[in-house]
């Protein structure tokens, strides 16, 4: 177990990169608490696979250093780091059986065979893999061979950091769930550093202490999910993370009024006077529809019923504002939404600009 | 309009498809939900005659088709992994169906640039598959499925591979733009969640059966089994047995009084699924069955959280609001409004799903 | 997946079923008419019954040249699929030299097969080939015309030569097709690189290695071209294959019946092989479900 850190960190996959552009990984500095889970999380091509994979070993980063504890294993081999990956899909050795499967690190790493069978029957145990354990591996289901290659990190107990690049992505949605609160409790067990790369907002808060929220190569926020949630530092943020993603409306914003169209909004800080592209995020959550008189006029253009709740997409000059209502609940004669003046965040240049009480 | 009648699909000796029967509509917009290996793409090669059923008909319009073979019906399919042809560009590749059936090229390009406009691929025309994105080659493919003017447009999973946001991008744009063909729009997927977004009606597979088949919502609202209910579920359904005496439901010791139709249900044992954010951390002012569980783990999305409990051999989910935060181990009153039960017998059938959900 | 039917395409079969039919069914007809009748000359014929099969399934002519191509066989069987495995382990995966490597590796198989065997004979003479005469410098007595070992050694050495490319090729198609995660998993496994070999790439590559077992087992055991050029089937017979032993019966000897009777058998063993290789292939397949497939 060690702390990480990524000192002055960029990746560019060309031999001779001129500008910024060619970096699929831009300058990042940051430390890795020991035995912290942490999420990667941005869409296809915003470099956290690459990031990923300079953890691991994969790949060797074109500037700076990556550090385990103290050691600064930069060109270290995979092998030498002492780390663990689970891939996209299951990987597994067709010809062994469970137990072989997890016992294979531990063979060629010559631990005794009493240590070997003590821990790979204590594995079988925490994967919930009892009965299959002198099955072939080969004829399991998906999300069983995704155990076995989790399990194969974990057997281990050597090992610095587990890395997950997109494990849930083969399987099917009912046992996501099982897969991923499994993930958690064997975080809180084995207290292992974890670092899991995705681009499912979901998996990505559910499972990690701290979020990194990555976009085009560049680190944009790094928080809890309660931080990335409540202020989100970029809009990019506001609008990935949510379902459905924060709103942004065009606004003027003067002292503690924001004003959208003709309708004025009281804001709970104070802003000085912004120019340039300014605008509100306020998430879905915190919009309300009433009937009543005061609020902002919308039109409502479409309900989703999803269930637990319904989505109402309405429309502000030309902008596009989606509401939450409850299950159960109506879209009312005249709309107006009703925006809770706590839970605005006011951008500039699409950056959060920090306002005073 | 696509009918199907009492359609099945053996393989050797194992039925794939078992007696399925539904009718969809022209313009409608039917999704097929249920998981991996449940058959949903074998329905969906049937349909589009890409395969030939072993019992039933198929008949589209009201004549049977089983036996044409698929260039001659019209139909237009999308599969998950992104399906163009590599060598052609863009426009040819959205072209490509039009060339075959010797459209004149004035209303080729006026097709092909309209169709490229609704999918945001306007600047990528030249462009190979190969140097679009994930998403861009999807487009393309859905592009070239809309210029078919199909009577029947498959899409099966087409969004699988794409990240998140742009699946929901997508996941809006797509009903509006088909709709505006009238074709009989089916879609197959594994998750619920997408089905409810979609809207239209839902058909829900399971180990090749049709277990219902309706409105959407209603199917989710009032599943006709506790493995339509399951399927319909994410996170999953939480379950338990419960316990019909007089006007009380019994569990592990407590009881709540029952009113209206769960009332009027015999005397027995009823197995009862409710769905997670159902499940209440604070004592709500109707009267309510609390339970005492240990949490195992908890995970906190920001604006949710989600609190995994366990009570005597049962896993359930509680979802609430907000940040929630406790400690694995942690004893948890949750309570339960019958109101909120789906209530199902002995033989998993529904008996009684909550009344307040129905009438939409 | 059963394709619906076009009865057009039985149109664009025909051609070819007749050829089929005119330059394979028909003369196949006219064995098997042979093989169950016996001639005194004359274009006499009178009905044998089961008589020849009897005889060749006794006559220890039959068996021996049997026994020899079994033995042939197994051999080159031995030493072309580790030999090809070990080849194209070594060739690069990516690269400039992929095609350069694919090229050399096809050369030998796009030699003519009478060619082959020319080469080989030339090559092996003491006073004209490079190997008869360094193997004579060297002080060992070679002359695969004389020695029946020495014709062994060198029909197997020309076919190991001539085939091994094939192993190679198919070997090769398997382990390109192995996705990089699961080396990369292998490495922070610890695995070295037997282990990597024995259950990685090994299991990986089973169904394209039992295609190269089962083409080159049928061709070697129809083996007639080379070694005919070779040797002619001696010294001796102790280079007599099947395929030459049936030659010499039936244009040499010119005893229809018997010549007849023994390709039959001939075909009837490889046609049992191949079921054999197929079934086993097939429960391969339907062992464990590709997951992943979407269904």
């Amino acid at each position: 177990m060690a702390k990480i850190t990524l000192d002055k960190l960029a990746h560019s996959y060309l031999p001779r990169p001129k500008s910024d552009a060619d970096f699929a990984l831009k300058e990042i500095d940051h430390v890795w608490d020991d035995g912290g889970a942490y999420a990667l999380l941005g869409p296809s091509g915003c470099g956290k696979t690459t990031l990923l994979n300079i953890i691991s070993g994969l790949l060797v980063p074109s500037k700076g250093n990556i550090l385990f504890g103290e050691q600064d294993v930069t060109h270290l081999q995979p092998e030498q780091r002492n780390i663990a990956q689970v891939f996209q899909f299951p990987v597994i050795y067709d010809t062994m059986t469970v137990a072989e499967n997890l016992a294979f690190p531990l063979v060629n790493r010559r631990v005794p065979k009493d240590e070997i069978s003590r821990r790979v029957s204590e594995m079988i145990e925490i994967l919930d893999l009892g009965d299959k354990a002198h099955k072939k591996a080969k004829g399991l289901t998906a999300d069983d061979k995704q155990k076995i290659s989790l399990g194969r990190g974990l057997v281990r107990h050597d090992v610095n950091a587990i890395l997950f690049d997109e494990p849930l992505t083969v399987i099917d949605p009912h046992m996501k769930w099982q897969l991923r609160t499994k993930l958690k409790e064997l975080h809180r067990q084995f207290e292992h550093t974890m670092i899991y790369v995705t681009h499912d907002q979901t998996e990505a808060l559910t499972f990690a202490d701290k979020v990194v929220v990555m976009y085009e190569g560049e680190v944009v926020q790094i928080g809890t999910p309660e931080e990335l949630f409540d202020e989100p530092a970029h809009t990019f943020v506001g609008y990935f993370i949510g379902s459905p993603g924060m709103n942004v409306i065009p606004a003027d914003v003067n002292g503690r009024v924001a004003q959208i169209g003709n309708t004025k909004i009281n804001l709970q800080k104070a802003y000085p006077s912004l120019s340039g592209n300014v605008e509100l995020g306020i998430r879905p959550e915190f919009i309300k529809l009433t009937g009543d008189d005061a609020g902002l006029p919308v039109q409502v253009t479409s309900v989703e019923d999803i269930g637990r709740f319904k989505i109402a997409r309405a429309n502000i000059n030309g902008v596009t504002l989606d509401t939450v209502l409850p299950e159960g609940g109506s879209v009312p004669a005249h709309p107006k939404a009703i925006i809770d003046p706590e839970k605005i965040n006011i951008y500039k240049d699409s950056h959060l600009v920090k306002g005073e009480a | 309009m696509l009918e199907l009648k009492n359609v099945s699909k053996k393989v050797g000796e194992v039925y794939h498809i078992r007696d399925v029967s539904m009718r969809l509509e022209k313009g409608s917009l039917n999704v097929l939900l249920g998981p991996t290996l449940s058959g949903k793409t074998t329905l969906m090669r049937l349909m589009a005659g890409l395969d030939k059923p072993t019992e039933g008909d198929v008949l589209v319009n009201g004549k049977s088709v089983v036996g044409v073979p698929v260039q001659k019906r019209n139909i237009a399919m999308v599969y998950q992994q992104f399906i163009n042809y590599p060598a052609m560009t863009v426009y040819e590749n959205i072209a490509s169906p039009m060339r075959i059936a010797g459209v004149d090229k004035k209303t080729l390009d006026q097709k092909v640039r309209k169709a490229a406009e609704l999918m945001k691929l306007g600047d990528f025309l030249d462009r190979l598959p190969l140097n679009l994105s994930g998403g861009q080659q999807q487009r393309t493919a859905l592009a070239r499925a809309m210029v078919k003017d199909a009577e029947i447009v498959l899409l099966d999973e087409p969004l699988a591979n794409l990240d998140y946001k742009l699946r929901e991008e997508l996941r809006i744009e797509l009903p509006r733009i088909f709709a505006e063909t009238g074709a009989v729009f089916v879609y197959a997927t594994t998750e619920p969640h997408e089905a409810l977004l979609l809207g239209g009606k839902t058909a829900t597979l399971a180990e090749g059966r049709v277990s219902q088949f309706g409105e959407t919502i209603s199917v989710h609202n009032k599943p006709v089994d506790l493995q339509t209910a399951q399927t319909f579920s994410d996170p999953p359904l939480n379950l338990l047995e419960v316990k019909k005496v007089g006007n009380q439901f019994e569990f592990d010791g407590q009881t709540v009084s029952v009113t209206g139709q769960l009332d009027a249900l015999s005397d027995g044992a009823y197995k009862i699924g409710v769905r997670p954010h159902h499940v209440f951390l604070n004592k709500p002012s109707t009267p309510a069955l609390s339970v005492k569980a240990h949490v195992s783990t908890s995970e906190i999305t920001g604006s949710e959280s989600f609190i995994h409990v366990e009570k005597n051999g049962y896993r359930w989910v509680a979802l609430t609001h907000g940040v929630y935060r406790v400690e694995t181990g942690d004893e948890l009153a949750l309570h339960l409004d019958p109101e909120n039960f789906f209530v199902f017998g002995q033989d998993n059938k529904l008996v009684a799903a909550p009344a307040k959900l129905q009438g939409e | 997946m059963d394709r619906t039917l076009n009865n057009k395409a039985w149109f664009l079969v025909l051609p070819v079923f007749a050829l089929v039919a005119i330059s394979a069914i028909i003369p196949l007809m006219t064995v098997v008419n042979y093989s169950v009748q016996d001639t005194f000359g004359n274009n006499q014929f009178f009905w044998v019954g089961a008589e020849w099969f009897v005889d060749i399934l006794h006559s220890e002519r039959f068996l021996n040249a049997l026994g020899r191509n079994l033995a042939f066989s197994f051999t080159i069987l031995a030493i072309e699929i580790p030999l090809g495995i070990f080849i194209a382990l070594s060739m690069p995966k990516k690269g400039l030299w992929v095609p350069v490597c694919l090229i050399l590796m096809a050369l030998p198989l796009l030699i003519p097969w009478n060619v082959v065997g020319t080469i080989w004979q030339v090559f092996g003479r003491a006073d004209i080939g490079l190997l008869g005469h360094s193997l004579h410098a060297l002080g060992i007595d070679y002359n695969y015309a004389t020695n029946a070992v020495d014709a062994w050694i060198t029909i197997i050495v020309m076919d190991v030569w001539h085939w091994t490319s094939l192993v190679v090729l198919l070997s090769y198609a398997g382990l390109v097709s192995i996705p990089e995660a699961y080396y990369q998993a292998a490495r922070i496994d610890g695995a070295s690189k037997w282990k990597v070999f024995r259950y990685i790439q090994l299991p990986k590559m089973n169904r394209v290695l039992l295609i190269a077992v089962l083409l080159r087992f049928m061709d070697s055991f129809m083996i007639y071209t080379e070694p005919f050029v070779l040797t002619g089937g001696g010294p001796g017979n102790s280079t007599t294959f099947l395929s030459i032993d049936l030659v010499k019966m039936a244009i040499g000897q010119f005893d229809l019946g018997p010549a007849a009777a023994m390709s039959l058998v001939y075909f009837l063993i490889i046609l049992l092989v191949s079921w054999v290789f197929f079934t086993v292939m097939t429960s391969l397949d339907a062992d464990a479900p590709e997951k992943g497939v979407q269904d």
